[in-house]
């Protein structure tokens, strides 16, 4: 671990209430901590009652849990927002340019800025989009910046989310429960909405609609369907956008359009936000043996005759190995220094970053390059020697499969638990919409937490918690 | 609206109403077969016969005992028509259409599900089970009501009440087909105690006996019972108020739709039937052949419901 003290964003590190948190701190102080657990289990009970669940993969048995929800907001200042959000803008004006050119002229590749085998031999590189024009020009709708702070001023990003960032739902949800606990928390305190996410996106999609759209635009959500661990915000996305919750079997390709079976015969669809994962939306172009898609999709899509949010291929640009090059990605498109750092990243395909990494696994954080969800990654500090020697075993196998990173020491938010506040480490993924009319961040997004004590991992499906997220109007 | 979300209300209803009858069907075995002299266990074939779950369990099991016969009923999961299984799936298909029904349904839904799958969770003791059926018809009742205090009246709410109609009008008429020969009229002459007791169970296995008491006094007949489950428009649970509302609904549909479709014929042919006919023609005819007629055609309305409105590919 690293020898700096952890920065708690409630306290600092004086032990003072650090300013965006001391209305919070003076009510908490007055309150009756029995009061308190009451109102836990009251959320918990609600939580069960909305089913809001997630499905783990991997379990037979306990296919719906709940994600623990915990009642200390996480609050951030207006001014640390804008920070925040000015490099959030930058990094995906950068992230859509480059999707732009690596699906067409490849200008950093020839620039040099990035290896050729990096794209070429990247299974999230989709050769089918080559040349392929997307509605407006839009690749990544949806993105989700996960971020992780360590001081007062020190961000980074962990990673960027530019397939299909999910957890919105749960954002909405806590800010939802939250009111309704503690109404007179949002009275001493002025704390952005995010309630008009889903409005805002479904005019940001809407404003993506292919040329062959005639009138409104049509936009349906597509799920996997209700076993997918993500089906509770599927169906919560469409039900609050007011559009259809469609699944592979309700569409077919019908006069060139992508269209839905109704009570009343089949109705085009123009945009559709897709929730299922790029080889599976297309059994004649991607994975033959896929129930989940649209066969012919793909064609209707090169054609202009539906835009798929977020565009197939995208994944080229949150994969982990092209990751390290973010700091490149956006200087080289946007002209300027990057306004988010990245976490230092070993590349372990090269030789000297190898050999490093092999020498200090039990300090570094290593991830699978195509990894997600905080499955096949190792958090050195924290593993048992069995963990790493089983790691150390695939790991030497195959090096260019992964990424090491140093062990940030993330900051601390308080939980309420039976002991009163104590500190978790927690990450902060806000959500991001881009549509030609512009980018926009949703203030706050979803603040995970790591429940067990020094804990850094806070994926839900490993055991994290999440937390309200508030901005400050200042 | 989808078809396969029309195909998920339509069946989300029906299960629940199916669950909701199962658990009356119960209470109305466990009471006949306390109010009976001798060998009570036999009395559960014809209830599981009403609840058209008597060959599953004959193949499940060797021999019928009660206690056997209601946990077949209520929680077995090899029987996919008992309360357990049609309440999880009707909370299964409501996770599916969540976007078309209320959240104030939803929940109720689900909080039906929760409730019921704790109530279910081990077997249910003798001494537990008058409360364990009135559970499931208040928590059944609750998403009825959420369902009819919260949803707009459009195409999605006529899928809802073709489910639950078409179920409910199936029930009825079996189980007055498994009781027929109570009511034929060899046995109207006779009005002994007995009988009294099983057209007293007919009755409340569609809760009805309050109604009945109302529409004919005291000094009802076993005609008049069977004019009062199949004719009676004013009661609920009739063939003739289940066919009306089908017939209500598929209108509905049609004049949003602007389409006229085949399920409307086999409902009008049904209703002609059912709403038009006089008991004693129906009982000269033959009640039990009447009933097996309208069992079917209930089934081919089901059918031609999932075809014209596109319930699957």
């Amino acid at each position: 671990m690293t020898e700096k003290p952890t920065f708690d964003e409630m306290w600092g590190q004086t032990d003072a209430l650090r300013a965006p948190y001391q209305e919070l701190g003076n009510w908490f102080e007055g309150e009756d901590p029995a009061r308190l657990r009451a109102k836990t289990r009251e959320a918990e009970e609600l939580f069960r009652l909305t089913g809001i669940t997630f499905n783990v993969y991997g379990r037979d048995e306990a296919e719906e849990r709940l994600i623990p929800f915990d009642i200390i907001p996480r609050i951030m200042s207006g001014s640390e927002w804008r920070t925040l959000s000015r490099g959030i803008e930058q990094r995906v004006r950068a992230i859509n340019q480059f999707l732009y050119d690596i699906y067409h002229r490849q200008e950093i590749v020839r620039a040099g800025r990035i290896p050729a085998e990096m794209i070429q031999n990247n299974d999230a590189f989709l050769p089918q989009m080559c040349g392929v024009n997307p509605p407006g020009g839009i690749y990544t709708h949806i993105v989700g910046i996960d971020l992780v702070r360590t001081a007062e001023d020190q961000f980074y990003v962990l990673e960027d989310n530019a397939r299909t960032p999910s957890g919105v739902s749960y954002m909405l949800e806590n800010r939802e429960t939250m009111l309704q606990m503690f109404p007179e928390l949002f009275q001493s305190n002025r704390v952005r909405p995010v309630q008009n996410y889903p409005v805002d996106l479904c005019r940001s999609l809407a404003a993506c609609a292919p040329a062959a759209t005639e009138g409104k635009p049509t936009v349906a959500v597509l799920t996997p369907g209700i076993f997918n661990s993500a089906y509770f915000e599927h169906a919560f996305l469409a039900d609050e956008m007011g559009v259809e919750l469609v699944e592979g079997h309700d569409l077919r390709i019908v006069d060139g359009r992508v269209a839905m079976r109704t009570t009343c015969g089949y109705r085009p669809v123009d945009v559709l936000y897709r929730r299922v994962d790029d080889d599976f939306l297309d059994p004649l172009n991607f994975r033959p043996d896929s129930q989940l898609g649209v066969p012919g999709i793909m064609d209707v899509y090169r054609a202009g005759g539906v835009t798929i949010a977020n565009a197939p291929g995208t994944g080229i640009a949150d994969d982990k190995a092209i990751y390290s090059y973010m700091p490149d990605i956006v200087e080289f498109y946007t002209g300027e220094r990057p306004l988010l750092e990245n976490v230092p990243t070993w590349r372990c395909a090269e030789e000297d970053a190898y050999n490093y990494v092999r020498e200090h696994l039990h300090e570094l954080v290593v991830k699978e390059v195509h990894g997600s969800g905080g499955y096949g990654m190792l958090v050195g500090p924290t593993a048992t020697k069995k963990d790493i020697a089983a790691f150390r075993h695939k790991f030497e196998a195959k090096p260019a499969n992964y990424i090491a990173q140093p062990t940030l020491s993330l900051s601390t938010v308080p939980i309420f638990n039976r002991t009163g506040l104590t500190p978790r480490h927690v990450d902060l993924r806000p959500f991001v919409q881009v549509s030609p009319q512009g980018i926009n961040i949703t203030p706050g997004g979803l603040t995970r937490v790591a429940l067990k004590k020094g804990s850094l991992v806070v994926n839900s499906s490993q055991g994290g918690g999440t937390k309200d997220t508030w901005v400050l109007q200042d | 609206m989808l078809g396969r979300t029309a195909n998920g209300l339509f069946w989300m209803y029906r299960y629940l109403e199916r669950a909701e009858n199962t658990s009356r069907l119960i209470e109305t075995g466990q009471r006949l077969a306390l109010t009976r002299l001798g060998n009570s266990d036999d009395e559960w074939r014809p209830v599981l016969k009403a609840a058209a779950m008597d060959q599953g369990f004959e193949a499940a099991h060797e021999t019928l005992t009660r206690d056997a016969a209601i946990d077949w009923m209520l929680r077995a999961p090899g029987n996919p028509a008992s309360v357990m299984s049609t309440v999880s799936m009707a909370r299964q298909n409501a996770r599916e259409v969540r976007t078309a029904v209320t959240e104030e349904v939803w929940e109720a839904t689900n909080g039906a599900y929760m409730a019921i799958k704790a109530l279910l969770a081990r077997k249910v003791s003798d001494r537990d089970l008058p409360q364990v059926l009135a559970a499931i018809r208040q928590r059944t009742a609750l998403v009825r009501g959420a369902t009819h205090g919260t949803m707009m009246r459009n195409d999605i709410y006529d899928f809802v009440r073709l489910g639950t109609f078409l179920e409910r009008a199936d029930n009825t008429a079996r189980i007055l087909d498994v009781k027929y020969y109570v009511l034929l009229p060899s046995a109207m002459s006779v009005g002994s105690s007995i009988d009294n007791v099983q057209w007293e169970s007919i009755l409340r296995s569609v809760s009805a006996r309050g109604g009945f008491r109302m529409a004919y006094g005291n000094a009802g007949s076993a005609r008049d019972i069977a004019a009062f489950l199949i004719l009676d428009r004013r009661m609920p649970r009739s063939l003739a108020f289940c066919v009306g509302k089908i017939l209500d609904n598929l209108g509905y549909l049609i004049n949003d739709y602007g389409t006229r479709n085949e399920a409307l014929d086999h409902a009008e042919a049904l209703a002609a039937d059912c709403l038009h006919a006089d008991i004693d023609d129906i009982l000269d005819q033959g009640l039990h052949e009447f009933l097996q007629d309208v069992l079917t055609r209930l089934a081919l309305l089901g059918r031609q419901i999932e075809i014209d409105y596109r319930f699957s590919e």
